[in-house]
């Protein structure tokens, strides 16, 4: 072992250890850890790696269901969609990079989550992303904004995955700490998929992708005496995605799969060369010897500690079969990426770096994964919140019907997903702008629904509500397209932990999403987790982003929102009860938060879900939107505009009627001869339906209220977003 | 007066550009290439004469819009120092 | 009939419009890989659209230097038929088979939208299936689809028919230009009618599911006339 000077508490201190956690690494090691050591316990003991807030409760999330072929704990989740086809999907944050470099740390945030995703197998097939960003007014908000999305489709675009969905949200409780959450979806075979656990004692782990260089090593731990080279201008931790060298990875990983020659591969994210062969040897119970001088550097004059920290992008790791190398190098060089042996599969359970012969580390695998710290933090219950005071209408509700859908809450995002290439594969079915968007499965007549959601304003007043609601209305999104759902990915955002108020936030979160996970059977199968978001005290709104994916028999049956016909009549289903605590309403004309969320009921819910699918499959209805922020007459007024074809509305003038949300509940278009059928069929099976409406005409009108013609409402709703990216 | 003002990444920062543009001149038989970065040039015409205050004034610029200096440096030229 | 597609390192459409293709011959196309220097015998051969070398440097530039581009140019000198789609047009400007450059988005974002297009000129072996005149609703997907030329250049194709595709408005006439190129411009041909280079996605509008089949057209025009 190389002779470095004693690790110093401050050393301990930067590297976000604690001395508890200190204590434990002399335990396991029997010995005062050397600094490149200090610095791989660091990583894995990280929030980030080791969930140690939040794997007490996460455990608590149901995540099996006989389709489940690979849960969580993998690169990503895995689902069988029949006809011998999985899905394997997965959502992430790249919250803080992207706060820092908005175009790099969104554009980065796209290349992990792909490479998670095609680890595995997988070919991507679809992109999506939740990006939270703090108030409009917020000086930093309009830079934040054009530079994620220009990452986030810079980076997309050029992989050629298309990104066929998302949700753009604006609250000024993000305007310190914006969420970048991407999600991918791939498809595989489903008897191909590959594994992170290394096995075969001897075998060759081979490192592939591109050279490592120091991006992405962490401020802090830089400054300390060790690597203090006073020459050397600041170096960066900012990592710069390359979707160049991430495209020709994909085709280099998938050609090689192709082969037998895999027998584990694990990507290099956070924490990189670390993270990843420490994963694989402990899922595989043996231990793993690198050489670090082999590891393909970019930078000349690297230290082991830098290159087993590096951040660099568009990496794999891999262990082979013994004698394949060649073929596998083949593939590579062919691709022109870097592909290099760089250590053995060993049975000493240790995980042993070697610079130049000299051991740099020794580190016992098991310990280094088991011993991890888990914490139970404490955590007070979010309290109830006040009941609803009285809401007078401020003004009629086409006035205000006009006002919320050209806001920032409601209007068009069509400047942003005109950016992304959504129809990239030509498989892309439904595009952006629906509940949901489909792509096929290449070369079949089947699809795949995939939506994002939450509502992190539901979730500040109530937590366990608010979780609960994000599952279920990624269900409904599912449902309202004709999709069977099948599974969720969850990326949960947060404040600090260490604040018993955020963390029961987190706890009421994770329970509501339980509950609407084992009431719609709709299991948890991955998910990443994002804590300590939170600027001068100020923590986001809670955010447990939810991305879902659902299968389609046959494409021909699916639904839009989209009206299509005129003299259609527009059905309700589910119950109004007129919740408006905590709606688009009152926050965006009343500038009030107040009242409890809409009561999430999940019996309900998949009730009324069920036979709208049902209706869909059954090629009645083609036409349908699941209600959601901004309720009822926010949602027709979509389906007009989508369609272009107007609507004549009827109902009571109550202000909860109409932009009320309450939950599981949807519009449907129908053709008059449908229509008894329907209501029929609905009064059978106890679900609440009314006609509401009637198709045709170039205007909305609804009740007594003054007609707003469809092109001028339309006008306002795409003009918002385009002319505030353009002011200055 | 006549300002240039180079853009690079800075040293360490991965400069993908400059790594594809060196794959295809290897590609193409030029030998004994090291590594290459691509920057940028952006030139400015200044009404300002004094080559302090216009140094002062590029800097600025620079540090507000030409250069995110986050990932990139910069170098000022002025054409009569 | 026998159709190629080159496959350079960042392609991303080169899959897309094999499928599409092999729909409209009802028979396989061949994949052809950048680095190689010859090519078997073809009737047409497809650049894709994609990335090509990430587009960095500029769009097009390192493609159109790979090994394969030689034989390329030399097929199209022969009179083979040549369909550079995207970034396949820019890699035609860039190997010089056709005039011109494409330049930045004039909004200076990557714009990804279903657009009108307006045939100019039926009475090539692209384009036959179409009307003349006939507007074709076809998604568009580019960061660099700025069609640009000096005005002698830019006369040139007036002259001789060789504007092949104009963006237009939904009725065919009111301007629906989504990246500033220059005549509404959207693609072209050499003065041969040979090659043909375009910027939106003819493969992304050949099946009912995409929402429609206006691009199918143009592949079924290439089967007919080099069946």
């Amino acid at each position: 072992m190389r002779n470095e000077p004693n690790i110093t508490p401050a050393q301990v201190a930067e590297h976000g250890l604690s001395e508890a956690e200190y204590q434990t690494i002399l335990n396991v090691l029997g010995r005062e850890p050397n600094l490149t050591e200090l610095g791989i316990f660091s990583v894995m003991w990280s929030e980030h790696c080791s969930y140690k807030s939040s794997k007490f409760w996460l455990k608590t999330l149901p995540t099996e269901a006989p389709w489940v072929i690979c849960g969580p704990g993998e690169n990503a989740g895995v689902v069988d969609i029949g006809d011998g086809k999985a899905a394997i999907f997965k959502m992430e944050s790249h919250n803080h990079p992207s706060f820092i470099e908005p175009y790099q740390g969104a554009a980065t945030g796209v290349g992990g989550i792909l490479r998670d995703v095609f680890t595995m197998g997988a070919r991507p097939i679809a992109n999506m992303n939740a990006l939270r960003f703090g108030a409009p007014e917020d000086a930093k908000t309009r830079h934040l904004v054009a530079g994620v999305v220009a990452g986030v489709g810079g980076y997309g675009n050029c992989v050629g995955v298309p990104t066929v969905g998302g949700e753009v949200n604006f609250d000024a409780a993000y305007n310190g700490n914006i969420l970048v959450n991407a999600m991918t979806v791939g498809l595989a075979d489903a008897d191909k998929i590959f594994y992170s656990a290394a096995a075969g004692i001897g075998n060759p782990v081979v490192y592939v992708g591109s050279k490592t260089g120091r991006d992405g090593i962490h401020g802090a731990t830089m400054a300390s005496a060790e690597f203090d080279d006073a020459t050397e201008e600041k170096r960066p931790t900012v990592q710069v995605g390359d979707p160049f060298t991430e495209k020709l990875l994909i085709e280099a990983c998938l050609e090689l799969m192709g082969t037998d020659a895999i027998v584990a591969i694990q990507d290099m994210g956070a924490a990189g060369l670390t993270c990843s062969s420490v994963e694989m040897a402990d899922k595989g119970g043996v231990g793993l010897d690198l050489d670090i001088d082999k590891v393909p550097q970019r930078e000349t004059g690297m230290t082991p500690y830098e290159v087993m920290l590096s951040e660099s992008q568009e990496r794999m790791l891999m262990v082979l079969r013994p004698g394949s190398e060649d073929a596998a190098k083949a593939i590579f060089d062919k691709w022109q990426l870097d592909f290099a042996v760089v250590g053995r599969v060993t049975d000493t359970g240790r995980f042993i770096g070697r610079n130049n012969g000299a051991v740099v580390f020794d580190i016992p695998v098991r310990p280094l994964v088991d011993e991890s710290p888990e914490y139970e933090r404490p955590w007070v219950k979010t309290s109830a919140p006040a009941p609803l005071a009285a809401v007078t209408a401020p003004m009629d509700h086409m006035a205000a019907l006009q006002i919320m859908l050209a806001g920032p809450d409601l209007s068009s995002r069509r400047w942003v997903w005109e950016q992304y290439d959504n129809s990239v594969m030509a498989d892309t079915v439904r595009k952006p702008g629906g509940d949901a968007a489909i792509v096929r499965i290449h070369g079949s007549n089947r699809g795949l629904a995939i939506t994002t959601d939450c509502t992190p304003r539901y979730c500040l007043a109530d937590p366990h509500q608010g979780g609960a609601q994000a599952v279920a209305e990624v269900w409904r999104n599912l449902t309202a397209v004709g999709a069977r759902p099948l599974a969720i990915t969850d990326c949960l955002n947060f404040g600090n932990p260490e604040r018993p108020e955020t963390m029961g936030q987190l706890v009421g979160c994770i329970q509501g999403m339980g509950e609407a996970c084992i009431a719609l059977d709709f299991p948890v199968v991955s998910g990443n987790v994002s804590l300590y978001n939170e600027t001068h005290g100020q923590a986001i709104l809670p955010t447990p982003a939810i991305g879902g994916i659902g299968v389609l028999d046959d494409l021909e049956k699916h639904a839009d929102l989209a009206l299509r016909r005129t003299d259609d009549q527009i059905i309700l289903i589910g119950e109004t009860k007129g919740h408006l605590g905590q709606t688009i309403y009152l926050r965006q004309l009343l500038q009030r938060q107040d009242g409890p969320p809409p009561p999430v009921e999940l019996a309900v819910e998949r009730h009324n879900g069920d036979f709208v699918r049902g209706l869909i499959a059954a090629g009645t209805v083609d036409t349908c939107h699941d209600l959601s922020d901004g309720g009822l007459l926010v949602a027709a007024a979509e389906m007009a505009m989508a369609g272009d074809i107007g609507l004549d509305l009827n109902g009571p003038d109550d202000p909860g009627f109409w932009f009320g949300e309450d939950q599981g509940r949807y519009l449907l278009s129908v053709p008059a001869t449908l229509v008894d059928a329907i209501l029929q069929q609905a009064e059978k099976r106890q679900v609440p339906a009314q006609i509401i409406g009637r198709t045709g005409g170039e205007t909305l009108t609804l009740n007594t209220c003054e007609p707003i013609s469809l092109s001028r409402l339309r006008r306002s709703h795409e003009a918002w977003l385009p002319d505030y990216m353009n002011s200055n | 007066m006549k300002a240039r003002v180079h853009v690079s990444y800075k040293t360490g920062v991965l400069d993908p550009q400059g790594k594809a543009i060196g794959l295809t001149l290897k590609n193409l038989g030029f030998a004994g290439i090291g590594e290459v970065r691509q920057g940028k040039l952006i030139e400015l015409e200044l009404a300002e004469s004094d080559a302090n205050k216009a140094r002062k004034a590029v800097e600025a610029m620079c540090e507000k819009l030409l250069a995110n200096t986050v990932i990139e440096n910069y170098a000022i030229e002025l054409d009569n120092e | 009939m026998k159709a190629s597609v080159i496959v350079f390192p960042g392609s991303n459409c080169d899959r897309d419009i094999q499928v599409a293709l092999a729909n409209s011959m009802g028979g396989p196309v061949e994949m052809v890989w950048h680095g190689q220097t010859e090519m078997a015998q073809t009737d047409l051969i497809v650049l894709p659209g994609g990335f090509s070398y990430g587009d960095y440097l500029r769009c097009g530039a390192m493609s159109a230097r790979s090994p394969i581009m030689r034989e390329v140019v030399a097929r199209a000198q022969q009179g083979v038929a040549v369909l550079g789609i995207c970034n396949g047009f820019q890699i035609l400007l860039e190997a010089g088979l056709l005039p011109g450059a494409l330049l930045l988005n004039a909004g200076r974002n990557f714009v990804c939208r279903d657009i009108n297009i307006r045939v100019e000129n039926s009475q090539t072996q692209f384009t036959s299936r179409y009307e003349q005149g006939q507007i074709l609703r076809i998604p568009v997907a580019h960061h660099d689809g700025q069609y640009f030329a000096d005005p002698d250049t830019l006369a040139e194709l007036q002259a001789g028919d060789r504007i092949a595709f104009r963006y237009c408005g939904s009725a065919g006439d009111e301007s629906a230009n989504p990246n500033g190129s220059i005549d509404d411009i959207a693609g072209i041909f050499n003065d041969r009618r040979t090659v043909l280079g375009l910027m939106p996605h003819p493969e992304r509008a050949a099946d009912p599911l995409h929402g429609g089949t206006d691009g199918r057209g143009l592949l079924d025009s290439l089967v007919s006339a080099l069946s």
